[in-house]
């Protein structure tokens, strides 16, 4: 109940160590402590991220550890649709389908670039990102993301449930890349002592 | 081998083949796109040719050229172990009257191949038993492989979110969006009283 305690809620011992506390708290706090924490997912998988989500999925990374843990591969029975990978121009249809089957209240969460804004395909079979065909609520860049940014989204959209805010949200990296002051070019590498 | 397979089609089509050049081991034959079939049927029913596997089928886009596409077939014989790239040229400069033989008769595997060429570059294929678009869809216009179809222009299947911005819906610049950060509390409106 650590969430609880920090929202409205207040947790009220009055007959000492052996009486039967209470708590108080709103109504739509509890509703929102309680959706966020058993948010059931359809992945919607269609290309290679697939491979982090399953590795975020597993007992490595483990969501099921935020309460995301049960797949529903009917979208009439989950609240979260992860769309994992490219959608194409000839899928959008079937991915607007399965958005409006599932029941409100729901949330999406483009897993990757290409679900976010179509990554590098940028031609005429792909659709530049899930929000040009459906709503979405958070975005979580990298080809693939981290599985440590996939957690990152699910915590953000946690938050987002419980604030009730709809603003589309976007996992940034945890820090940017140093650019190079003489090259103007980032340098990924890791810093290491050149041989002249 | 492969040079005395060249000899070969050399011998029995000479009016037929344009052009034959070998490179490091690939051996490549263009012929006329009249004789397209029957080279294609002599190089499967030949007993020391039998090319019983057509591994690769697809067409290139020359758009200064004049026939404009190029088919490109890839052959390899199982039984002998020899391979031949054999090509034909179609269509006019605005890539019109592309039309050349299906060679679904002969591999099975010309079937899905053949429409993808289609699909991607408009080539039509004579006989072929089920010529439609494989990979997109019929509500497409033009033949998005070929050079003059613009680099950036999609045509949505169905129509995008009736919301402003659509173009640019993500909050993908640094500054914008709902930044990241477990917010639960600072924007609880009991907890701003409280601070």
């Amino acid at each position: 109940m650590g969430e609880l305690k920090q929202t409205s809620t207040q947790i009220m011992e009055p007959g000492g160590a052996e009486g039967a506390g209470f708590a108080t708290t709103r109504l739509e706090a509890v509703l929102a402590w309680a959706q966020k924490y058993s948010l059931f997912m359809y992945p919607f998988v269609t290309a290679c991220c697939g491979m982090e989500f399953m590795s975020v999925s597993s007992p490595r990374y483990d969501f099921s550890r935020f309460g995301s843990e049960a797949p529903r591969f009917s979208p009439r029975q989950s609240d979260l649709l992860w769309v994992v990978g490219t959608i194409t121009q000839r899928q959008a249809p079937i991915l607007k389908r399965i958005y409006e089957q599932m029941a409100e209240p729901k949330w999406v969460l483009a897993f990757g670039t290409c679900a976010s804004c179509g990554g590098f395909y940028d031609n005429y079979a792909c659709v530049a990102g899930v929000d040009k065909v459906i709503p979405c609520d958070v975005y979580v860049p990298g080809c693939p993301p981290r599985p440590e940014a996939v957690l990152d989204g699910l915590m953000l959209l946690q938050d987002k449930i419980q604030t009730g805010n709809r603003t589309p949200a976007i996992v940034k990296p945890r820090q940017d890349p140093v650019v190079d002051q003489n090259t103007g070019l980032v340098q990924l590498r890791k810093s290491r002592t050149s041989v002249a | 081998m492969s040079k005395a397979l060249i000899e070969l089609i050399k011998k029995n089509f000479g009016a037929a083949v344009l052009e034959t050049h070998s490179l490091h081991g690939d051996d490549t034959v263009v012929v006329d796109a009249a004789a397209w079939r029957d080279v294609a049927r002599f190089l499967r029913d030949t007993p020391q040719v039998s090319m019983d596997m057509l591994t690769d089928f697809t067409a290139v886009d020359f758009p200064e050229r004049e026939p404009r596409f190029e088919i490109v077939a890839h052959f390899y014989s199982l039984t002998r172990g020899h391979r031949l790239r054999l090509k034909t040229r179609t269509g006019d400069s605005e890539g019109d009257d592309a039309v050349v033989d299906s060679l679904c008769e002969f591999w099975a595997s010309a079937n899905w191949m053949e429409r993808e060429v289609f699909d991607m570059f408009g080539v039509v294929f004579k006989n072929h038993p089920d010529l439609r678009r494989i990979l997109l869809y019929p509500e497409f216009e033009g033949h998005p492989l070929r050079r003059d179809y613009p680099a950036d222009k999609i045509q949505p299947l169905i129509a995008y979110r009736d919301v402003p911005n659509i173009e640019k819906v993500a909050p993908f610049s640094v500054d914008e969006g709902m930044a990241f950060g477990r917010q639960t509390h600072a924007r609880n409106d009991d907890d701003s009283q409280v601070n």
